[in-house]
């Protein structure tokens, strides 16, 4: 264990923890405990708001498992990471300013309030509040052991108790602090995250003797490191065109995501927003896989893809510059970590608890359930997450693009399309979900294309077609959209 | 009860859409345009082939100039809250 290696990681959780107790002050004198706990009282500004979004986007895999890939297949792996750049802009440019005003004149605190509030239907916020929490629980498991693997392979220490450490830290602010906490974490977590893949870019151009060089070993190697097609010719413009869907425009469909643009302060805040935040993920994305890419003359021969980064950033940066570079996995699993379980929580207390269990709960009984609830499901993901079981291993595959076939049109159309109702609604999560299991299962890359495609394409249709088919029955309904 | 402030939402989502079009057009064009060919014949533009260049390095700088210039011109600042909205 390199202890230089290591002060800049514990300084950082030490931080972390700062502002999870000042977070916390807030909570106790706010005078409407949902909305700050589980909102942050919708007072984010710009550049908050850029790094919550990003920092939530970006997880594990664009430091660890994305680098991984780059480096076997080359700058066709970078060409298909840019389809991460929407991600920037795209959201809070189509939800936008009708999500914020029709989430305040709602008074929705969570996603599915918005869906509640839009659809009259409870069927549709059961569906959506299942699918958050087993897909949503199941991912947050699938971060929680890459965290933990990666302080295992940073510090030496066993997995146990590298998942412990990594648990607590994130569990203790984000259940005190709640999240303004996670808010204000991801903030610092972002800006680490840009910061070391800038200094880690350089330190890969300086250790491999410039860009020239580096260039002219790949081809020596294999021409096709260079090539848009990946270094197996197997990277096809269709396919590679189709994780625009998945990783760009599609991220409007992800509930993590969607919730942070209802709880920005004002117009100003998200028009900052979406320059730094394009700014962000295009650093971050580009950075990160393109130094995946000129790591292979530098650091020849490594199996596995996930060694890649921890590995070069030991062999080319001095041991304190690796260790602030090596906080940035970290914070980026961090952060999309508390930003999961805050949004089950949410579900399971406003969604579940609020809506039928105890509706006419006192302030003080909410304030217990949330910090009960949040306190529970963080510990069921420790215990799960210390010897995972297939299940959750099983629905993970299908948090990411399952989840966005479920919400994307139930969200957008809701917004903007007045003849959307319930049924479409309905008939389009069910099928968004259940062709993404089967396609994913049993005709993976059909017709060439990612997954994600067909079934967001036929949830639109089947949206369209029944609340068309349906519209009769909403003649006389009045939205306030 | 028609809002204004949904108007200019409208118009701002769709200029969303326009954004993430010409973004992926800048973006396939380079890519299958220039590295189509042979990587033995590819030229380079500051020690990068120069598909990449311009589809990722180049076309990302646009787009966020581009995006820029559109939030200064095109997007309005309205209040959230409605007791402020000029219904």
């Amino acid at each position: 264990m390199h202890w230089q290696v290591v002060f800049p990681l514990l300084l950082f959780l030490i931080i972390i923890f700062g502002i999870g107790i000042w977070a916390n002050k807030h909570i106790r004198s706010s005078n409407s405990f949902l909305q700050e706990y589980f909102l942050g009282g919708r007072e984010m500004g710009g550049f908050i708001l850029a790094m919550t979004m990003i920092a939530t986007y970006g997880s594990a895999s664009s430091f660890i498992g994305g680098p991984g890939v780059a480096y076997t297949k080359g700058l066709g792996w970078v060409l298909l990471a840019m389809a991460q750049l929407p991600a920037g802009y795209f959201v809070l440019m189509i939800l936008g300013k009708k999500f914020a005003i029709i989430a305040r004149r709602y008074q929705a605190i969570t996603l599915i309030d918005f869906l509640r509030e839009r659809y009259k239907s409870h069927v549709i916020v059961i569906l959506s509040a299942i699918s958050i929490i087993v897909f949503l629980f199941s991912a947050m498991m699938a971060q929680w052991v890459g965290g933990a693997r990666l302080i295992e392979s940073l510090t030496g220490l066993s997995y146990t108790t590298a998942l412990f450490i990594f648990a607590i830290s994130v569990l203790v602010y984000v259940i005190i602090g709640g999240f303004r906490a996670v808010a204000l974490t991801d903030t610092v977590q972002g800006s680490i995250m840009v910061i070391g893949t800038v200094i880690l870019l350089i330190g890969t151009i300086i250790a491999g003797g410039g860009i020239d060089n580096i260039m002219s070993s790949l081809v020596a190697e294999n021409p096709d490191f260079v090539s848009p097609f990946g270094a197996q010719g197997d990277l096809t413009p269709l396919y590679v065109s189709t994780f625009w869907i998945l990783i760009g425009v599609g991220v409007v469909g992800l509930p993590q995501i969607a919730v942070r643009a209802m709880s920005y302060k004002d117009s100003k805040s998200m028009h900052l927003a979406i320059i730094i935040g394009t700014i962000a993920i295009g650093t971050i994305m580009f950075g990160m896989h393109l130094i995946g890419v000129l790591a292979r003359p530098v650091l020849p021969g490594i199996d596995i893809g996930d060694k890649v980064m921890p590995l070069l950033t030991l062999k080319v940066l001095p041991p304190f510059l690796a260790g602030i570079v090596l906080a940035a996995p970290m914070a980026a699993t961090m952060s999309t970590v508390n930003a999961l379980l805050m949004l089950v929580s949410s579900t399971v207390v406003k969604d579940i608890y609020l809506n039928y269990m105890k509706p006419k709960a006192s302030d003080a009984e909410i304030k217990r359930a949330s910090f009960i609830v949040t306190t529970v499901i963080g510990f069921a993901v420790i215990i799960f997450a210390l010897n995972p079981p297939d299940l959750l291993v099983w629905l993970n595959l299908f948090a990411f693009g399952g989840l966005e076939a479920v919400f994307i049109w139930t969200v957008v159309l809701g917004l903007y399309w007045k003849k959307a109702n319930k049924y479409g609604a309905i008939a389009s999560m069910i099928t968004g979900m259940s062709l993404y299991i089967v396609i994913d299962r049993f005709y993976p890359s059909i017709f060439g294309m990612h997954t994600v495609t067909l079934p967001i394409v036929a949830s639109f249709i089947i949206f369209v077609m029944v609340s068309l088919a349906t519209s009769h029955k909403f003649k006389n309904e009045q939205l306030m959209i | 009860m028609k809002d204004q402030r949904f108007k200019i939402a409208h118009r701002e989502a769709l200029i969303g859409i326009g954004l993430v079009i010409v973004n992926f057009a800048i973006w396939f064009g380079f890519a299958y345009g220039l590295g189509g060919g042979d990587p033995a014949n590819y030229s380079y533009v500051f020690g990068f082939p120069a598909w990449f260049f311009y589809s990722c390095i180049a076309g990302t700088g646009f787009m966020i100039l581009l995006i820029w210039i559109v939030m200064k011109l095109f997007f309005k600042e309205v209040s959230f809250d409605d007791e402020e909205g000029d219904r």
